[in-house]
């Protein structure tokens, strides 16, 4: 597999949520507008760079009896230093956000990378596969909000695009969690049919 | 909000972390397939985040505030869970064989289920004490136990039916929650809960 396949199957052939089902939490509970989803995306993927890049640097050094505490450790403190960035510098997408900044160290995108790929992939393959699957990421909940805003509220990023009269009357079904579910439902089923037609 | 019988019903129905906050959905997806799993994994989830929301209490007033070290709240409390259920499991099946019997598989599981960790943040983010947290951690346990095992008997149902291909798996599984989900909207306003 060379570089540019490594980087580019988070995208879409490996997309952590809509392919391999993973990191569900935040994609649901944050895709309400285009703007949370994409400071959740944001966050996620530098805790995904970093984290891969510094397992990879240590991955001879750490014994393999206690190599989830340790790569859990690592996450942790870069999700530390996300929370309190985020707090000092947007603090209205914190509180929008809220408890799931802290919860992206329990996020499977980020072990399961650091266990499946980066612990055994040198520190620049490790780079590009965290910013690959923190790309890919960040482009499903951006549609996923995208989806909901337009519908939920008429908007697009705070602007109006579907005219007032539909402002006044919107689909406020999905910009509630119900609302978050059938997108991911509707999406899903697309992925099987158009993309993985084997199945 | 600081009675505890409407934290309870707040953590229960009103606010259910699974359908309303979106948190703890892996292993409701993987693990709801079975009446008899989802019941299995249901109460693991109420023995260990009630454990869980006790203890990180006591670290969080009696070490990490007093040292003012909060920041390392992240990091302790995951490090926290974790050896928390490994020692669980070890109890479990070292003193009570049948409890370990019905429980010990989905005890690893639980480390990894964000819904542990989201109830120790909510813990404190909220302020509430001591009862008030255990109140909080019971109600948010069995609300994920009511929803997995409505939700398990569910999906055995949907086994069973004829859907269409690309809707077969989760897709199903996601209109099917989206449906549950917006029945439990019925619930807010409850006793004036938001």
């Amino acid at each position: 597999m060379n570089r540019w396949q490594i980087f580019t199957r988070g995208i879409i052939s490996e997309n952590p949520v809509l392919v391999i089902m993973i990191g569900l939490c935040p994609a649901l509970a944050t895709s309400g507008t285009v703007r949370d989803g994409f400071g959740m995306g944001l966050a996620a993927t530098f805790v995904l760079f970093f984290s891969n890049v510094i397992i990879s640097m240590i991955r001879k050094l750490v014994p393999a009896e206690i190599r989830i505490p340790v790569y859990i450790l690592i996450i942790s403190t870069f999700v530390t230093i996300v929370d309190y960035a985020m707090q000092a510098f947007q603090p209205d997408l914190y509180r929008v956000l809220g408890v799931f900044v802290p919860l992206i160290v329990v996020n499977c995108i980020i072990l399961g990378r650091a266990e499946a790929f980066a612990s055994k992939n040198s520190v620049l393959n490790a780079a590009l596969d965290g910013l690959g699957m923190g790309i890919g990421f960040t482009l499903t909940l951006v549609v996923i909000g995208t989806i909901r805003e337009i519908l939920g509220n008429g908007t697009f990023l705070g602007y109006s695009v579907l005219g007032s009269s539909f402002k006044q009357y919107p689909v406020t079904f999905m910009i509630l969690p119900p609302g978050a579910f059938l997108v991911i439902a509707v999406l899903k089923a697309m992925i099987n049919k158009y993309v993985r037609k084997e199945i | 909000m600081k009675n505890p019988g409407l934290i309870f019903l707040g953590a229960f129905l009103v606010n259910n972390i699974i359908l309303m906050r979106f948190i703890g959905l892996c292993p409701f997806f993987g693990v709801s397939t079975t009446v008899e799993t989802a019941t299995g994994m249901g109460l693991a989830v109420i023995f260990v985040m009630t454990l869980a929301a006790w203890i990180t209490f006591g670290i969080y007033h009696a070490v990490l505030l007093p040292l003012g070290l909060v920041f390392l709240r992240t990091a302790a409390f995951i490090l926290t869970i974790a050896s928390l259920v490994q020692f669980v499991e070890m109890f479990l099946k070292k003193s009570y064989r049948g409890l370990y019997n019905a429980l010990g598989i989905y005890l690893p599981l639980i480390t990894t289920n964000c819904a542990i960790l989201a109830v120790t943040f909510l813990n404190i983010d909220n302020r509430y004490n001591f009862v008030n947290s255990t109140v909080f951690a019971l109600g948010t346990g069995l609300g994920f136990t009511l929803v997995i095992i409505t939700f398990a008997a569910l999906r055995e149902r949907l086994d069973q039916a004829p859907i269409n291909p690309s809707l077969k798996g989760y897709p199903i599984a996601f209109v099917a929650a989206s449906l549950v989900s917006l029945a439990f909207l019925g619930f807010s306003g409850l006793f004036g809960l938001s």
